[in-house]
């Protein structure tokens, strides 16, 4: 059928006439933007409240410039986890293994590293480099020979652990030479000078900013162009607007501690990327298609086992990825490092919007239920909450973020009827 | 001798949208076996479901009198409590369990202490397998058995159970010849025990060789009753019963130019997946470019099966055959084969196969190609968005937006939404599983409508349908399967609902 291929005259507006509709134009209202997609949007409020919740109960102590820059430092292994797992659940599996994952990668690079004397960078590099064969022998396993993620995994968790043991002689490695250090607890600073803060850090708060507005115009721009509903004009400025602000308090924020943290660069270029790669490539959609409705993608001609095999090849990445940061910040390696830390990035992906049955969720939805997670910690720990209580209040916020999604759910199919 | 076990009165089922039943009586006499015909969505197995209080009383109007007792049964349990017991189609056994384990599942024989004794229940099991003349070893896993012993211990399970009144839903379907034999047989001698049985089938040659009385079905109607010794009972008669309807819809007008042929298969062989038979036994066909043919058979005659093995092997096992597009050979192995060569197959069962639910109009319509909109790798949305859109008018997709979720469609507009999703493909030859299943009768013209425009354009459309009005409305030339062999092509001009139902029904030999 030909006529599908070409565009019709009428839909391709001028260009110059779509930016200035984007000026004006608006068909949706706050109201269907927020029923639209009231599963994200209820994350966002949820996370505004609890950071609004700890900032009082803390006495501001919460948002504090030290203190902010220590979250960052803290949870930056458990967001970069967290991408990879929201993946692998979008897909319809989970991944039990990583923090055994990120307990080998670190023992491996240790060894190079501390034991062997090569170069930090050979020891990042090894790192990658397991962490990418244990994602491939999982992959293996689920895509090819067909055996649930949840068991090849759960057998990771323990075959990992099990070599992390081995290769580190049932010892503790360290210290990490002072590079290898930075990785996770190095600062970008004094690149552009300031008195009393960081100039460089506002500078790259700012250039993000912008580069954010640039891209929401111009798909607004396209969406106008191609006749879709887009947000009223005013809507849209106040959205751009509430973003500046938060990054711009946070860069701010950060400025006036320490800089900015290395490790903050490396988690936002994969949040970014991965962000994009999961929207807007062939193989993101295939994700979501596999775990929509593993039957239809099949017969829509998805080559299955090939996309489920390079999502555990890329969680395995990632886990390394994480392996190193953890290493880096506690600088050295342990044979019981990474422990739960699975636990904490399945959390992140479900907190953050994923369905539990596959199909549904996004990367910076993720990274939200990860947040949450690290300020509801941080907060207690602040609070001098004990331990216990502690991991009381997380498991309720897990079990409640899981049932508002059953909920939404049960919602969305009785109105689908 | 007049005696009646059982009588459903003026029976009325209604689904949302859809009537399935509409004032249905019927009166089966104690110790005969009745027979129940009827085209696929004739209403049979709702009726069946009605009676064994799958649909509870009171979801329904109308009376069931059980030997001269009102019933109101509000579960299956209910209905087994008094003997009516039904044996589904698609077998209600746990494979690992043990042929006593399975007969006695929910029923189980305890002893002291209200734990199991299973030496009491092995023995008895034994005792209703001899009944049902299978030789087997009550602790045997019913994995091990075939499909047709697997029926005998389904029918020894109903045994335990005191059945009175059995009801078999198309048992022999998936059976061979040897074990349906052995079925009828049994059903026989069962019969003169007094058990008396309703039996569901599209086997017309078992039904008039066995049955006692056939109810005949149509559109949810009862049709009429035909009892052996009152008149000929003939297939013929039975067919002209099941068919006998007025074309109440209508089918859009279409000027046929059939060009060179685009699709051809050669001696195609299908296995089952787990069985020990051949599900489609060497078929050969073709379909012109600018043809619409039809394939016409009924439920487990390997249409689909035949299909999807087609369509990159997505079912079966073992396929052999040869397959030519646009006269070309091809092997397509995987369903991304498939479609690089020009096939495409939308499935009978939208849902499950067909769409993502969750997902918007845009992303099922792009899922079958979305390389067509990306460059390596990346996806461009907006294009996307402008294929989505230009689906919508060309195939009237009646929706908001083409982000709007698919799963809150309407099943006429999902099915555009999974026709949208093919021709963006751009396949030479587009097989159609069942195109208007569950639609209402507008959106059926539409999608009638689409498939001459298809056709117009030079595609060739192979439509699989159980509604021959359908076939007869919208097809050049229509094949006949039985049992997985073809056992009939007729031009549309020389069809009638009358030979096709023939065709359909003939026996494996008269089709050898």
């Amino acid at each position: 059928m030909t006529s599908t291929q070409r565009p019709p005259a009428e839909n391709r507006a001028e260009p110059e006439s779509a930016q200035a509709a984007a000026l004006h134009t608006g068909t949706s209202n706050l109201r269907t933007l927020v029923t639209r997609n009231v599963r994200q949007s209820g994350i966002y409020v949820a996370f505004v409240v609890i950071v609004a919740l700890f900032a009082i109960l803390t006495d501001g102590v919460l948002l504090s410039p030290g203190n902010i820059t220590n979250i960052v430092l803290q949870y930056s292994y458990i967001l970069v986890l967290a991408i990879g797992m929201v993946i692998v659940i979008i897909a319809g599996h989970i991944d039990l293994s990583v923090g055994s994952v990120v307990a080998l990668t670190g023992a491996v690079s240790a060894v190079l590293v501390i034991q062997q004397g090569y170069a930090w960078w050979i020891g990042v590099l090894a790192a990658l480099l397991v962490g990418v064969a244990v994602g491939a022998w999982h992959g293996f396993w689920v895509a090819y020979v067909g055996i649930p993620a949840f068991i090849v995994t759960l057998a990771g968790m323990l075959l990992f652990r099990g070599l992390t043991l081995q290769v580190l002689d049932n010892i503790s490695l360290s210290p990490f030479p002072s590079e290898y250090q930075r990785v996770a607890n190095g600062f970008l600073n004094g690149l552009l000078g300031g008195q009393g803060y960081d100039a460089f850090t506002l500078f790259i708060g700012a250039f993000a900013v912008a580069g954010y507005a640039v891209s929401v115009f111009r798909t607004r721009v396209a969406r106008i162009r191609y006749r879709q509903p887009v947000e009223s004009f005013p809507l849209f400025v106040a959205r751009v607007v509430a973003v500046a602000a938060v990054v711009m308090y946070f860069a701010w924020q950060l400025a006036h501690a320490r800089g900015l943290p290395i490790v903050l660069i490396i988690l936002g270029v994969l949040v970014i990327a991965y962000a994009v790669v999961t929207k807007r490539t062939v193989f993101g959609r295939q994700v979501y298609a596999i775990g929509g409705n593993l039957s239809a993608a099949l017969l829509s001609g998805v080559r299955v086992r090939t996309v489920n095999f390079w999502i555990f090849v890329n969680m395995g990445f990632l886990s390394a990825v994480a392996g190193v940061i953890y290493s880096s910040r506690s600088n050295g390696a342990q044979p019981a490092a990474g422990t739960m830390f699975e636990l904490d990035a399945i959390a992140a992906a479900f907190i953050g919007g994923a369905a539990v049955t596959g199909g549904v969720g996004t990367v910076v939805g993720a990274m939200v239920g990860g947040l949450i997670m690290a300020v509801m910690s941080n907060g207690m720990q602040l609070m001098g909450v004990d331990q216990s209580i502690q991991s009381v209040v997380k498991g309720l916020v897990l079990l409640l973020a899981v049932a508002f999604d059953i909920y939404n759910k049960r919602r969305g199919g009785a109105a689908s009827r | 001798m007049n005696d009646t076990i059982l009588e459903m009165r003026g029976i009325t089922k209604t689904f949302p949208g859809v009537t399935a039943l509409q004032d249905v009586s019927l009166v089966v006499r104690r110790g005969e076996i009745h027979a129940i015909c009827g085209e696929n969505g004739a209403g049979k197995s709702t009726l069946m479901k009605v009676l064994s209080g799958v649909h509870p009383a009171g979801s329904y109007d109308g009376d069931i009198v059980l030997d001269g007792v009102p019933a109101r049964f509000h579960g299956i349990r209910d209905s087994e409590a008094v003997g009516v017991v039904i044996i589904h189609q698609e077998l209600a056994l746990v494979p690992y369990l043990s042929i006593a384990e399975n007969v006695f599942l929910g029923n189980e024989r305890r002893g002291r202490g209200g734990l199991i004794d299973w030496n009491r229940a092995n023995a008895e099991a034994a005792e209703l397998l001899a009944s049902v003349g299978l030789d087997e070893n009550p602790v045997t896993p019913v994995a091990q058995l075939g499909v047709g012993k697997q029926q005998l211990v389904e029918i020894a399970k109903a045994l335990s159970k005191e059945v009175r009144l059995l009801i078999l839903d198309e048992p022999t379907a998936a059976l061979n010849d040897t074990d349906s034999a052995h079925l009828l047989d049994l059903l026989r001698r069962l019969r003169d025990q007094g058990i008396t049985c309703i039996l569901i089938s599209h086997k017309l040659g078992e039904v008039t060789s066995i049955a006692d009385a056939i109810t005949v079905l149509r559109d949810g109607r009862t049709v009429e009753t035909l009892r052996t010794g009152e008149g000929e009972v003939t297939q013929e008669r039975i067919i002209r019963g099941m068919v006998g309807r007025d074309l109440e819809s209508f089918y859009p007008d279409r000027v046929s130019e059939p060009g060179d042929e685009v699709l051809r298969i050669e001696d195609w062989t299908v296995w089952h997946p787990t069985q020990d038979r051949k599900v489609v036994d060497g078929v050969s066909l073709g379909v012109r470019a600018g043809e619409v043919v039809g394939i016409a058979g009924l439920m487990g005659a390997g249409r689909t099966e035949l299909a999807m093995s087609v369509f990159g092997r997505s079912y079966g096992r073992d396929v052999s055959g040869r397959l030519y597009v646009r006269g070309r050979e091809v092997k397509a192995r995987s369903v991304s084969e498939a479609i690089d060569n020009g096939i495409a197959y939308a499935t009978e069962d939208r849902k499950r196969y067909g769409l993502n639910l969750i997902e918007d109009v845009r992303r099922n319509i792009s899922a079958a190609a979305l390389r067509k909109l990306a460059s390596r790798g990346w996806v461009n949305g907006n294009e996307e968005i402008r294929v989505a859109e230009e689906s919508r008018s060309y195939l009237g997709i009646r929706t908001t937006s083409v982000m709007t979720t698919v799963g809150t469609l309407s099943g006429g507009n999902q099915q555009k939404v999974v026709l949208a999703k093919w021709l963006f493909a751009d396949p030479d030859v587009l097989i159609l599983d069942e195109p208007t299943r569950g639609i209402d009768v507008g959106a059926k013209y539409e999608i009638y409508t689409i498939i001459n425009r298809l056709v117009a354009a030079g595609k060739g459309v192979l439509v699989i349908s159980s509604e021959l009005p359908e076939l007869l409305g919208v097809c050049d030339r229509i094949y006949t399967l039985a049992a997985g062999r073809l056992t009939g092509e007729l031009p549309v001009a020389q069809a009638t609902q009358e030979n096709l139902m023939a065709l359909m029904t003939k026996d494996k030999e008269a089709a050898a």
